[in-house]
């Protein structure tokens, strides 16, 4: 399977620098190397969701026990957990720190994905969102650590986008 | 059976828990009976105070947490139960009150009026211990089982569409959440 399994252990491994020790998680193909070192990690708690709006109120429930916790999902998952990011994140001021494979845009293979890369972003900036495209390598752990830090000190939902150039190895 | 005897009835019982109502009814007539630093409710979001409890149970595995969901919320986030029943928190008590209605929105009928047995859908998801009450003595009862017990439950609790005349209490959402998190902070200093 072409996902970059070097990229994906960069990104954990600022994960755990971060001191995130929660990731709640549904399975898309780009996060299958984040969502297994996770699960093989004793130190990490893996929360597989049935949807991913669910990783909301766990991110809610983390954050009021003081531990530092991350979403992984697909953009077409962000999209499912709006309500949930409105309603909760944003209604109680929640950190939030959401790693969002960004399908559907250019390369994309799949059709089925295309209409959610169209809305990803203007969704992202209607909602206030703070995000940040990782599409290369080297700003990875510095923009990882900077989205957490912001998350929690504005105490809300921000998200980064990985992208195929980053995930991805054709 | 009423709601509000049901919360009164464990009251006491609350006090060393930590507790997420959903919003409404739920939340006003928790708060009517007195507001503690243990309680948050989560005043929309509706179908994540399950998902709320869950959270906390597994970062917090010395805490018993209370989630007092609805059958509305629940029936939104059903697949919540398929969550909480795969990691199954032994300290985790979820309670349903199932008046088969969105009380707060005019009192529609909700899928439980017609059948669905949330019992049922939890005990097929998994949930180790689920079970259906309809008197306030058995609603005690299965509250301090559970509180002591060492499975995670589901407790459906059939009570009337009846509810406070409003919603809206004297406590801002957003003071509530600190000093929930606050509290929370002070038992792991403890």
């Amino acid at each position: 399977m072409p996902v970059s399994l070097t990229n994906s252990k960069l990104i954990y491994e600022t994960l755990k620098e971060c001191d995130i020790r929660l990731v709640s998680a549904l399975p898309e193909t780009w996060l299958v190397h984040l969502i297994r070192m996770t699960d093989e990690d004793p130190e990490m708690t893996l929360i597989r969701l049935a949807k991913e709006e669910e990783a909301v109120g766990i991110s809610a429930g983390a954050h009021f026990a003081g531990v530092k916790s991350a979403m992984l999902m697909q953009n077409h998952g962000f999209l499912a957990s709006i309500n949930g990011i409105v309603s909760f994140a944003h209604l109680y001021k929640i950190p939030l720190l959401m790693l969002i494979s960004y399908r559907g845009t250019f390369g994309e293979r799949d059709p089925w994905q295309t209409q959610g890369g169209n809305v990803t972003e203007p969704l992202l900036r209607a909602l206030s969102i703070p995000y940040f495209f990782l599409d290369q390598v080297e700003p990875v752990k510095k923009r990882i650590r900077q989205a957490q830090t912001l998350a929690e000190s504005s105490l809300q939902p921000v998200a980064v986008l990985l992208t195929r150039d980053l995930m991805w190895e054709e | 059976m009423l709601r509000l005897d049901c919360l009164r009835s464990v009251y006491s019982e609350l006090e060393h828990c930590l507790v997420v109502t959903i919003m409404g009814a739920v939340a006003a007539e928790l708060h009517s009976l007195g507001h503690r630093p243990n309680y948050f409710y989560l005043q929309h979001a509706m179908g994540l105070a399950s998902s709320t409890g869950l959270g906390l149970a597994l970062c917090l595995p010395e805490q018993t947490v209370i989630v007092f969901d609805g059958d509305g919320s629940l029936l939104m986030n059903l697949g919540a139960l398929s969550t909480m029943a795969r990691y199954r928190p032994r300290n985790l008590v979820h309670v349903v009150f199932d008046n088969e209605s969105l009380l707060s929105v005019g009192g529609f009928p909700t899928a439980t009026s017609t059948g669905t047995d949330l019992e049922g859908i939890a005990r097929a998801a998994g949930i180790p211990r689920a079970v259906t009450v309809r008197g306030v003595e058995d609603f005690r009862t299965a509250i301090c089982d559970a509180v002591h017990g060492s499975e995670l439950t589901t407790i459906v609790a059939k009570v009337e569409a009846a509810g406070p005349s409003g919603y809206v209490t004297d406590l801002s959402l957003l003071e509530n959440r600190f000093q929930f998190r606050r509290h929370i902070q002070s038992l792991k200093k403890a």
